[in-house]
């Protein structure tokens, strides 16, 4: 049985109420972050409110709804209503938004149980966490890694027990590379099918809100949860189907397209977690079949474009005027604008606002922006093509396992390369999960990734659903962290 | 040695859309400062823009209007730049498919002022500057905007304000705005140089920006180009640059010159999808346009057979065409309602805004029916002035002020015999007017009018009366 469906069972049964349930939670919160630093922010009263009004539906005999009184947590760059959303930014600090984010509205309607906010890499610029101005997440299963980024926070907490499940947001795989890093299931759905309003931009055509579980089933239930569609978002079309539905069927006979590109520069204990997991495939009845996607190696530039772009000019509402931080001295307005973005944003944030700005400039738009527009063009109809060939696409999520604290501080570049695996559905807009498919010899997890065609969420989450039957007690370990039920 | 003025503009039309471009907030001017706001039009962070169909609609309107081809297919740009009026730091706009391409005005000389582009864009807040302070209202913050830009056809002042002026006529009859200027619904940027006459080539120009008033936009224009001439015909060069106009100077002063010019690094905007629009949803908005001024004047000068100058000064505000027409049911002689009009109830509207606004005391139907009985000769002309007078006082109809007998008229022997008695009384005018004293006669019809109580018809009596004096 799934967690979530684990522990709605135990509330409906009165197993434990709500109000327990999240009590122990908060406390293995407070003893637990300190030394995951997973939560930025911990929102104890309005989750036991919340418990207080699931135990009276329980002892009203109300039937709940599968998310209703399930402790999670947010990624602090998703706007929560009367609670602190930073983007673990110092020019953030103090916001408190005057509305909620459409994905937060839908679960609160739901009675979840907000436990807090969860720490992230500044404006989600970061493959380690380690850029959030609050210090970065630890790796629950080794606390001299990294959890991973950008939505390190919320991985670190459900992998440590002190979160049943998280949303994260992945613009070049910042839920999936955490996911991957802390032995989770982590999802990017389909562009589109999650609303963005409300969730602080960072690169607005390539931001999806996904889940972050401790199962292929858990992060089917919040995705089919989340997955409507909002009218204040126009990029918004909702799911076409549930995917709980057709999680469980037969995969026999289904394709399984298998890319060299997706294989260079791998380390070795990765690539052999991914053969193995191919002979599993093949025993399911699954067939292999080899594909070539020769566009994947401009991914990684197109994506640091792109990105880039589109975050200089969303971040440029920073300017200390309206909310948020402002330098205590200035002259004049311009001086004012100038020191309260240089005190107030982090060096990577900084860096990929030029980057960007220089990209979108005259005299390098068209060398640059537009030269990437039409390599993500390109890009795109390599997928479909692709497709013909196979119903999925598996990958590693991350050439290598969890980084150690401080790699990423080194050499920039070098961290930008660990996303290239992570960054090619997002310039498509196609859906990914990551899934656990092992440990190195340290015993840090390994993470694979199944790629789907536009709107094939469900068909990923079935594919990694059976694998996950396969072999779950070989890719999960229950760390003696957190709330253990 | 003789200069021509070069001239193009770029024109902002606030729209009257009842909600703004990209939230559900109102448009309405005024209101308490940021009480016409949300998440949405003050840029919150993580908050997305959703298109508002009636902005792409009135828009389509304003092209068609102005002879535009339609964009089918057409997408939302950044523009981005840094001012505290404008909360997200980029101005959502159009930048290379705009919704409307290649119209044209026409001038009342024949001459066509050609339309480049008409896009779609938001507005930006307001600067308060008070007791030393800076407040920023963010309720005028993405209402619509449509900026036309027109091509540098423009030779003159006169031809920039004929312009400006149909511009805002069909915009104001089209309904897509309230065009009002003192409030800032139409402004123009105007882009100037100067050249020799017969010269081919354009001179380095000027943009002078954002001004409300077409007083002021002609000023800054005459004063503009007298600058350009002295400085060309002192042998130096016109900088490219950008001037506001200062109106307590009436002088033009630099803002910035096109060396630190923005860079708006425009892009296309990633939280909006591509605007399309097919032939059949263009033919209908076509339909539901009205007819245009340029339509209508044409119309009230060939089928109504009115003076030109009668029908421009009708056609120039819209609610008093529409009255104008609604007056003229079944009455074959559209001029004297257009007299009607333009005369007695013109005298009561001093100034544009009144005329604009047309709010006189008596219906259109009120007018009429006093209308057809002059014209049927029921009234004469002198009782009908006085009448309408009256009821333009009062409201009340025509009927309030006539008896039965005051339309009974007079029959012509009648009217023969009291001219005789007039002409008899009245010697030494008759006399007068004998000698070629044209006016004398007057005093005679006074006579007339008097003794009918001014049921008399003045033209058939005037008729009356000089074949009497000069049959003598």
């Amino acid at each position: 049985m799934s967690k979530i469906t684990y522990i709605g069972k135990l509330l409906r049964d009165k197993e434990i109420s709500c109000t327990e349930l999240t009590e122990k939670y908060i406390m293995s919160i407070e003893a637990e972050n300190k030394k995951l630093n997973a939560y930025v922010n911990i929102t104890a009263e309005t989750a036991m409110r919340t418990a207080k009004d699931v135990d009276g539906k329980i002892s009203r005999g109300e039937i709940l709804l599968p998310l209703e009184g399930i402790p999670m947590t947010l990624k602090d760059n998703i706007s929560t209503k009367d609670i602190e959303t930073t983007c673990c930014s110092n020019i953030l600090k103090g916001y408190v938004p005057i509305y909620d984010a459409t994905v937060w509205n839908v679960l609160k309607n739901q009675n979840a149980v907000l436990l807090g906010k969860a720490n992230m890499d500044e404006f989600a610029m970061g493959s380690s966490c380690e850029t959030s101005c609050f210090g970065g997440a630890l790796n629950p299963y080794s606390t001299s890694h990294v959890a991973g980024g950008s939505s390190g926070g919320a991985a670190a907490a459900v992998a440590g027990n002190i979160a049943v499940y998280g949303l994260g947001s992945d613009t070049g795989g910042s839920v999936r590379q955490p996911a991957s890093f802390c032995g989770l299931v982590g999802l990017k759905p389909t562009y589109g099918t999650v609303s963005r309003y409300g969730l602080i931009a960072y690169a607005s055509s390539l931001d999806q809100i996904g889940p972050i579980t401790t199962s292929v089933e858990d992060a089917a239930i919040v995705y089919d949860a989340i997955s409507i569609y909002d009218k204040n978002d126009a990029t918004s079309q909702g799911s076409r189907k549930k995917t709980t539905d057709t999680l469980k069927n037969n995969i026999k006979g289904i394709k399984i397209g298998i890319a060299k590109e997706y294989f260079e520069g791998i380390r070795d204990d990765v690539k052999e977690s991914i053969e193995s997991a191919m002979k599993v495939y093949e025993s399911l009845g699954a067939e292999v079949v080899s594909i070539s996607l020769p566009q994947l190696k401009h991914a990684l530039p197109v994506y640091y474009i792109l990105a880039c772009a589109e975050a200089s000019s969303n971040l440029g509402r920073y300017d200390g005027i309206r909310y948020g931080y402002r330098t205590p001295s200035y002259n004049d307005i311009n001086d004012m604008i100038c020191k309260t973005r240089s005190e107030g944003f982090g060096k990577e944030v900084k860096r990929r606002i030029m980057l960007g700005t220089y990209v979108l400039s005259a005299g390098y738009y068209d060398a640059y922006y537009k030269k990437a527009q039409q390599l993500r063009g390109a890009l795109v109809d390599s997928f479909k093509d692709a497709f013909k060939k196979c119903d999925v696409i598996i990958s590693p999520t991350v050439p290598m396992t969890a980084f150690e604290l401080n790699f990423t501080q080194k050499d920039p570049i070098e961290t930008y390369m660990t996303d290239i695996l992570t960054v090619p559905v997002n310039i498509a807009g196609l859906p990914a999960v990551s899934v656990p498919c092992g440990f190195d010899d340290k015993g840090l997890p390994i993470g694979m990734q199944i790629i789907g065609n536009s709107f094939d969420d469900a068909k990923i989450l079935n594919a990694a659903y059976q694998y996950e039957q396969v072999v779950k007690n070989h890719i999960y370990k229950e760390l003696q962290t957190g709330v253990r039920l | 040695m003789s200069w021509e003025m070069v001239a193009g503009l770029e024109t902002h039309v606030e729209l009257s859309t009842k909600t703004k471009i990209f939230c559900q907030c109102t448009t309405e001017f005024g209101g308490d400062s940021n009480t016409h706001c949300c998440p949405v039009c003050i840029g919150l962070p993580g908050t997305l823009p959703k298109l508002n169909k009636a902005v792409v609609e009135y828009a389509v309107k304003a092209g068609l209007a102005t002879n535009c081809r339609i964009r089918n297919i057409s997408k939302m740009d950044r523009k981005n730049y840094v001012y505290p009026d404008l909360p997200k730091a980029y101005q959502i706009s159009q930048y290379d498919k705009p919704l409307c391409e290649s119209g044209y005005i026409a001038l009342s000389s024949g001459k066509n002022i050609n339309i480049t582009r008409i896009h779609i864009e938001e507005d930006a807040g307001k600067l308060i500057h008070e007791r030393g302070d800076t407040y920023i209202d963010y309720n005028r913050g993405g209402v619509p905007l449509i900026e036309i830009v027109s091509e540098p056809d423009i030779r003159s002042i006169e031809e920039a304000v004929e312009y400006i002026e149909k511009l805002r006529l069909i915009m104001k009859y089209i309904g897509v705005s309230d065009v009002k200027m003192q409030e800032g619904s139409l402004r123009c940027d105007v882009n100037i140089s100067v050249r020799k006459n017969g010269e081919e080539k354009f001179g380095t120009r000027a943009e002078i920006k954002n001004m409300n008033s077409l007083n002021f936009i002609a000023k800054a224009m005459e004063y503009e180009f007298n600058r350009q001439v002295d400085i060309l015909e002192n042998g130096g060069c016109v900088v490219q640059e950008t001037r506001r106009y200062n109106a307590e100077q009436n002088t033009t002063e630099s803002m910035r010159s096109k060396e630190d010019a923005d860079d708006y690094r425009y892009f296309r905007d990633p939280d909006l999808v591509t605007i399309a629009i097919s032939e059949d949803e263009i033919k209908n908005i076509k339909k539901s346009l009205p007819e245009l001024p340029g339509e209508k004047l044409k119309r009230f000068t060939e089928e109504f057979a009115l003076p030109f100058d009668d029908a421009e000064l009708l056609t120039k505000y819209k609610k008093i065409a529409e009255y104008f027409e609604r007056s003229c049911k079944d009455v074959t002689n559209k001029k004297l309602v257009s007299n009607y009009i333009l005369g007695q109830m013109f005298r009561r509207l001093q100034t544009d805004t009144e005329k604009e606004e047309f709010s006189i005391k008596i219906s259109p139907e009120q007018l009429n029916e006093l209308v057809l009985l002059t014209e049927n000769k029921k009234l004469s002309s002198n009782m009908a002035r006085n009448v309408l007078e009256q009821m333009l006082d009062t409201g009340k109809s025509v009927m309030s002020f006539i008896s039965e007998s005051d339309m009974e008229g007079i029959d012509e022997g009648d009217l023969r015999a009291i001219c005789e008695k007039a002409v008899a009384n009245n010697q030494k005018a008759a006399e007068e007017y004998k000698n070629g004293k044209e006016k004398a006669i007057g005093s005679i019809i006074g006579f007339i009018m008097k003794e009918t109580k001014g049921k008399a018809d003045a033209a058939k009596a005037t008729e009356i009366v000089k074949e009497l004096i000069l049959k003598n």
